[in-house]
């Protein structure tokens, strides 16, 4: 039976993820049990003023989701672009012994294109903040 | 022998369960003692007193401050999206109950002739689930500051995702290093390679200091606490919030900044690893070695988590533009000298 366990909790399988499972269930039960929790304690006196957004005692103006600077966008999707080609460094970093300085020089180049794009926004003036 | 009849499986996710809510309890336990923690590093920086009326030293204060959390009445204004609302901070606080999965917190217990590891799953991927659950975290800030339908809120969660995305880059990259000497992405494989060959922080100096620093901005602390920049944002993207859903942001935070502490110990401090000693030579049993090694971690993660609350009564907070130059300009090409460099001494000294 010893050998079945350690069967069950070999780190490759796709058994090993069972535990994840079980904690998101855990995770998710408790932050559900919590959330019903305070909303049966809590009193409900509600007024119109009190449900209006809070702006610092100013009455708010419009819908809050107007355009928001471009800026930030281009932010996200530049770290798509780059975390792509970071996660490319991991399988040579976890097989970087057995890849010896062939290897290195091949990440060397990869380097080189990252930098390429690297240098390109930067030029263009993505990464700049102060108008 | 009733119960050796039970199929083994049964007996994996008993024992997975007692553990998952060990680790969740104890996560929550140190959460709700870090709030008392950070007020009284800022009590004590400040020569003041800090809380000193709920019980001796003021330590019943966090339950005090729990209880209050419970028994608030929780308004969800009339211009927001319900849905979205609601689920925002149970996602923040999802999230950050589930990075703890991981994180091997000591040798494996013994009992009755049966090994339990201290660690909750042991997946191949190790370090990339952390990282992965990491980023779905953005999306609990995003979406409470989308479906508050308040300017600040919104602004503050467009500028915390973009933060949060952008230190995630030179963290990854600041992290390759460590995967050279360990070969491995498990957590387990890369605590038992500091036990052998010494903490990665000797070799990955500046490793440590990369990864501490994107560690500061994705848990959104102090220098890097823009989405809650009091004074420009009102309270940030949890500002429409209240009672217990306000209480998962800053629960989320708190876990998060001891999470972090745990994945830095482990990363680059050796884990459950007791410095300067071969632990193995003192003939304690498995149990006792275990515990020690729990305790050990512990302190790590803990010290941490001072050192952040240290920064953040030390250091004032970035500009915008600042934190973005710093995280695209600076880190990014730092953290990639910081791994060639490296990989070329590595492979020299190997020849």
């Amino acid at each position: 039976m010893i050998h079945l366990l350690q069967a069950n909790i070999s780190t490759s399988a796709p058994s090993s993820y069972l535990p994840i499972g079980l904690q998101i269930a855990f995770a998710a039960g408790l932050v559900a049990l919590l959330m019903v929790l305070t909303h049966l304690l809590g009193p409900r006196r509600k007024t119109s003023d009190k449900l209006q957004n809070f702006t610092s005692g100013i009455e708010s103006h419009g819908d809050a989701r107007q355009p928001m600077a471009i800026k930030y966008f281009l932010t996200a999707i530049l770290f798509v672009l780059f975390d792509v080609e970071v996660i490319f460094f991991y399988p040579y970093a976890v097989n970087f012994k057995e890849l010896g300085w062939a290897g290195f020089g091949a990440v060397l180049m990869f380097v080189g294109f990252f930098l390429c794009g690297f240098i390109y926004i930067i030029k263009k003036g993505a990464l700049k903040w102060e108008d | 022998m009733y119960l050796l009849a039970i199929d083994p499986i049964w007996w994996l996710i008993i024992e997975k369960l007692v553990l998952i809510a060990f680790v969740i309890t104890v996560s929550m336990v140190v959460a709700m003692y870090a709030t008392y923690g950070e007020r009284k590093v800022a009590a004590f920086m400040q020569d003041r007193i800090g809380p000193n009326r709920a019980g001796i030293f003021g330590i019943f204060q966090p339950f005090a401050d729990a209880g209050k959390l419970f028994f608030k009445e929780e308004i969800i204004p009339v211009s927001s999206s319900r849905f979205l609302f609601i689920l925002g901070p149970a996602l923040a606080m999802i999230t950050a109950l589930l990075t703890s999965a991981v994180i091997p917190w000591s040798v494996p217990l013994d009992i009755n002739g049966r090994s339990v590891p201290l660690q909750i799953a042991d997946v191949d991927v190790g370090i990339l689930f952390v990282f992965g659950v990491v980023s779905i975290g953005v999306y609990g800030i995003m979406i409470g500051g989308w479906a508050s339908n308040n300017k600040f809120s919104l602004i503050a969660a467009v500028r915390g995702a973009s933060q949060m995305v952008s230190y995630e880059l030179p963290m990854g990259l600041a992290l390759l290093g460590v995967l050279l000497f360990a070969g491995d992405l498990r957590m387990s494989s890369i605590v038992q390679t500091q036990v052998e060959h010494g903490w990665n922080v000797i070799y990955q100096p500046l490793g440590f200091i990369i990864f501490f620093i994107c560690a500061l901005a994705e848990c959104n602390r102090t220098p890097f606490d823009l989405p809650e920049a009091e004074n420009e944002l009102n309270f940030g993207y949890h500002q429409e919030y209240s009672s217990m859903k306000l209480g998962f942001y800053l629960f989320a935070e708190y876990i998060n900044m001891f999470i972090s502490g745990a994945v830095m110990a482990v990363l680059f401090f050796g884990g459950y690893d007791i410095p300067f000693v071969n632990e193995a030579a003192w003939g304690l049993g498995q149990n006792t070695m275990a515990i020690i090694g729990f305790a050990v971690m512990m302190s790590k993660a803990l010290f941490f988590v001072f050192v952040f609350m240290w920064i953040r009564w030390t250091i004032p907070r970035f500009r915008y533009d600042q934190l973005m130059t710093l995280g695209w300009k600076k880190l990014v090409p730092l953290a990639l000298v910081n791994l060639i460099i490296s990989a070329a001494v590595v492979l020299w000294l190997k020849k």
